[in-house]
C-alpha cells in the first residue's frame, strides 16, 4: 500500500453512497419492506398451529382405556385418528413421504400396567422435521395425559386420576432430533433477510459503477481501493442494522420470541455477521460484470445459505458432505449465535466458537476482493 | 529532462483482443502547452488518453507524466491530474453541487465549500446547482464535468472531447479558460473532431488507426501539407461533379456560396479553372480540414 487510508476520501464514499440510497426510493423501500414482509408472511400468515394431523396408532392392548384416550386425542382437534396400516414399518414409511405425521405406539401391558398403577408409557412418534407444525399438538397430548382417563379410572382406581399422571408419553421426534420449536423461525429469518439484502446490495453498489460508466471517473480519482470497498461497506451496516431492529422489534411484540441472552452481544454478533455477507457481496461485484450478474450470484450463494446452513432443514439431519458446505456458510454460525443467544440465553464463551469461524470467512473473502478489485478499466 | 515535459511517453501500445488500437505512441507535450489530439472515430484517442492518467496499463511502451512513471506511480499521477472523460460519468442521482462535493472531498481540498461554489459560477452552473445531473441537457453535463475535473487546480488536464455538444458561446468561454490557464503553466492535452479548436492549439497530434501520423504546430502541419486551396464563387450544384474531374483537384466541399478547392498541385488545378470559362476563382488558405482529409484518405489507401 502505497499511501494510507484517508478518512476525508473514505467519509466521501458514505457520504454519496448515502444520498444515492435517499434517492432511490424503490430499492429503500424493499430493504425495509423485506423483512416485514417476511415476518408477516412467516409469523402470521403461516398457521403455525395446524389442527387435525393425520395420526395412526397401534394398540397393543386394547381396553376400554385405550379407546378412551384415542377417543380424546381426536377430540383434542390435534389428531386425526387414521386407520393404521399393517405394520409400524408400513407406517414409518408413510410418515417419511409426509402422509402421517404422527405414530402412537401403545405397548401390550399397558392397560394392565394402568390399573395397577405401574405408569405405563406409550409412545408418540412425530414427524418433527416442521417443528411448528407438531409443537402444538404435542403439547396439547401432555394435557390429556391428566385428563383423558379422569372418566375411566373411577372407585378405586380414582386416585390414578390425579396427579402425578397416570401414564407417561414418551416422545421421540424424527427428522429433528433437536425439537426446535416455533421461535426458531423468527431468529433464523433474520440471518436469511441479512444474507440475502446485505450482499445483493453490495453486490449492486459496485457493478451500478461500472453499468453506468462512472467507474471511469471513480478510477481517475485519486482513491485507495480500500476507501472504495469501506466506504460502500458502512452505509449498508446501518440499513443492516435497521433490518435488524425491525425483526427483533417484531419478534419480541408480535410473536413473543424471547431474547434470553444479551441485546449488545447480539448486536455485535449481527456487526461481524453483516460484515462478512457484505464483503461477499463486494467481492461478487468485482466479478459481475452487471447488475443482473451480481443479482444472479446473490442467489446462487443464498440457496445454499437458506438450505443447508439449519433454517430449512435441521443441520444434524444433513448428510455429512451437507454438513461440511454448511460449516463453510455465514448463515450457518449465525444461526447457531442468535438461537443460542436468544433462546437459550448463551454468554459470550458460548457464542465464540462461531464468531471465529465468521472472522475468517470475512477474513479470507475480504482478500479475494480486494485482490480482484478492479484498479484500471483493462 | 522530467523537468520540461508535462508529458513525456514513447511507444505507447494497447492492444485489446488481437486489436492493436494504440501501436507505438509517442508524445511529448510541454509545460503549459495546449496540445490538440486529433483522429478519426476509434483511431485510438481515448485509449491513449486513459494510458497516459494509469486507467489501462500499456502493453508497451513507458514514459512520464508531470515527471511520474505511467505505469507505476498513476496514484501520484492521479492527484494532479484533471481527467475528463468523453461519456459522462458523473452520478446521475447526484445533483451538480453534491457531485462536486465529492470530488472536492476526494480530493481534500480545504474550503470546500467555497471552491465548489466558486467552480460552479466560473461554468455558470450555480443557478441549477440543486438539479439532478441526471436532468441536465448534454451541454450542461459537460459543463459539470469540466467544472469537476478542473475543481482541484491539475496541473495537467487531459480533456476527452470536453466540448461536444456545447454551444459556441460556451465554447469560446471554455476556450478562453484553457488559455488562461495555460498562461498560469498548466498543460493541456485535449481530444477534439473540431477545426476551429484545433487552429487554437499551440500543437497538434493527429492519429488514425492507432498510428501517430503527423504532429506539429497547426501553422507547420499545413505547411507540411503542400496542398494548394481555391475558392471557387459559384454555388451551380451541376458544377461540383465537373470540379471534381479536373486534373490534380483532390478534395471538394460546398459551402454555402462556394466551393473550397484544393490538392497538392497548385499550378496544375489553376490551369484547370482557368479553363473552365467565366469561373471566378481566387486563391486561398489551405485549412486544418483539408489537411486532416488528405491524411485520412492517405491511409486508407495504404492501410497499415
Ligand atoms: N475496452 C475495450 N475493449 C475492446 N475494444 C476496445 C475497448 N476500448 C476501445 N476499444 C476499441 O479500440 C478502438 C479505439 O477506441 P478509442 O475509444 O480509443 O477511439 P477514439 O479515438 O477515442 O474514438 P472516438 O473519436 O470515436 O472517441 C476502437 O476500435 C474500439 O472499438
Ligand atoms: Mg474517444
Amino acid at each position: 500500500m502505497k499511501f494510507p487510508l484517508a478518512w476525508n476520501r473514505l467519509w466521501a464514499i458514505v457520504l454519496k453512497e448515502f444520498v444515492q440510497m435517499r434517492r432511490d426510493r424503490i430499492t429503500f423501500a424493499m430493504m425495509v419492506g423485506i423483512p416485514v414482509m417476511q415476518l408477516i408472511l412467516f409469523g402470521f400468515a403461516i398457521n403455525t398451529d395446524p389442527k387435525r394431523l393425520p395420526t395412526v396408532v397401534f394398540d397393543a392392548s386394547p381396553s376400554a382405556y385405550t379407546r378412551s384416550l384415542v377417543a380424546s386425542l381426536e377430540n383434542s382437534g390435534y389428531y386425526d385418528v387414521l386407520p393404521p396400516p399393517e405394520t409400524v414399518a408400513e407406517a414409518r414409511e408413510a410418515m417419511a413421504i409426509g402422509e402421517v405425521q404422527f405414530i402412537v405406539s401403545i405397548p401390550p401391558d399397558f392397560s394392565r400396567q394402568l390399573v395397577r398403577g405401574e405408569k405405563p408409557a406409550l409412545l408418540l412418534e412425530a414427524d418433527a422435521s416442521d417443528p411448528a407444525a407438531t409443537g402444538n399438538a404435542i403439547s396439547a397430548l401432555a394435557n390429556l395425559n391428566q385428563s383423558a382417563l379422569q372418566h375411566d379410572l373411577k372407585g378405586p382406581l380414582a386416585r390414578l386420576g390425579t396427579a402425578p399422571p397416570p401414564f407417561e408419553i414418551r416422545i421421540q421426534r424424527n427428522y429433528n432430533p433437536e425439537g426446535i420449536t416455533q421461535y426458531n423461525i423468527v431468529p433464523g429469518l433474520m440471518g436469511t433477510i441479512l444474507t440475502m439484502t446485505m450482499i445483493m446490495m453490495t453486490g449492486m453498489a459496485m457493478t451500478r459503477e461500472l453499468e453506468r460508466g462512472t467507474l471511469e471517473n471513480l478510477l481517475a480519482f485519486p482513491v485507495h481501493p480500500l476507501e472504495v470497498m469501506i466506504g460502500k461497506i458502512l452505509p449498508y451496516i446501518i440499513v443492516g442494522y435497521i433490518q435488524v431492529t425491525v425483526i427483533l422489534v417484531a419478534a419480541y411484540f408480535l410473536f413473543d420470541v424471547p431474547i434470553a441472552g444479551s441485546l449488545p452481544l447480539l448486536l455485535a454478533c449481527v456487526l461481524v455477521f453483516l460484515a462478512a455477507n457484505l464483503t461477499v457481496g463486494m467481492m461478487f461485484s468485482t466479478i459481475a460484470k452487471s447488475q443482473l450478474q451480481a443479482m444472479q450470484m446473490t442467489f446462487f450463494f443464498f440457496l445454499p445459505s437458506m438450505l443447508l446452513s439449519g433454517f430449512m432443514f435441521p443441520f444434524r439431519g444433513m448428510p455429512h458432505w451437507a454438513q461440511i458446505i454448511g460449516e463453510g456458510l455465514p448463515l450457518t454460525h449465525f444461526l447457531r449465535i442468535v438461537r443460542g443467544i436468544m433462546l437459550k440465553g448463551n454468554g459470550w464463551a458460548e457464542t465464540w466458537p462461531n464468531v471465529w469461524p465468521l472472522l475468517v470467512f470475512m477474513g479470507v473473502v475480504m482478500l479475494i476482493g480486494f485482490k480482484r478489485y478492479r484498479k484500471t478499466l483493462d | 529532462m522530467n523537468g520540461e515535459y508535462a508529458i513525456d511517453v514513447h511507444g505507447l501500445s494497447k492492444s485489446f483482443g488481437h486489436k492493436r488500437v494504440v501501436n507505438g505512441l509517442s508524445l511529448r507535450v510541454e509545460k503549459g502547452e495546449i496540445y490538440g489530439f486529433l483522429g478519426p472515430n476509434g483511431s485510438g484517442k481515448t485509449t491513449s488518453i486513459r494510458m497516459l492518467c494509469g486507467l489501462l496499463t500499456p502493453d508497451e511502451g513507458s514514459g512520464t507524466c508531470l515527471g511520474f512513471d505511467v505505469r507505476s506511480q498513476s496514484a501520484e499521477i492521479k492527484k494532479q491530474v484533471g481527467y475528463m472523460t468523453q461519456r459522462f460519468s458523473f452520478y446521475e442521482d447526484l445533483s451538480i453541487r453534491e457531485n462536486l462535493d465529492f470530488v472536492a472531498r476526494l480530493y481534500a481540498m480545504p474550503n470546500r465549500k467555497q471552491t465548489v461554489q466558486a467552480g460552479m459560477e466560473d461554468l455558470g452552473l450555480a443557478d441549477r446547482a440543486d438539479q439532478l445531473a441526471g436532468t441536465l441537457s448534454g451541454g450542461w453535463k459537460q459543463r459539470l464535468a469540466l467544472a469537476a475535473c478542473m475543481l482541484h487546480r491539475p496541473r495537467l488536464l487531459l480533456l476527452d472531447e470536453p466540448t461536444a455538444g456545447v454551444d459556441p458561446k460556451a465554447r469560446r468561454d471554455f476556450w478562453d479558460e484553457i488559455h488562461r490557464l495555460a498562461g498560469q503553466g498548466i498543460s493541456v492535452l485535449v481530444s477534439t473532431h473540431y477545426m476551429d479548436e484545433a487552429a487554437r492549439c499551440h500543437r497538434l497530434a493527429y492519429i488514425a488507426y492507432g498510428n501517430l501520423l503527423a504532429s506539429g504546430s497547426p501553422e507547420a502541419l499545413i505547411a507540411q501539407s503542400g496542398l494548394a486551396s481555391f475558392d471557387v464563387k459559384d454555388d451551380d450544384p451541376a458544377l461540383a461533379e465537373r470540379l471534381r474531374k479536373l486534373p490534380g483537384v483532390q478534395q471538394v466541399v460546398a459551402m454555402g456560396n462556394l466551393y473550397s478547392v484544393s490538392g497538392r498541385d497548385g499550378a496544375l488545378i489553376e490551369q484547370g479553372l482557368a479553363s473552365l470559362p467565366g469561373l471566378r476563382f481566387e486563391r486561398a488558405e489551405t485549412g486544418l480540414e483539408q489537411v486532416f482529409i488528405q491524411l485520412m484518405e492517405n491511409v486508407q489507401d495504404a492501410p497499415p
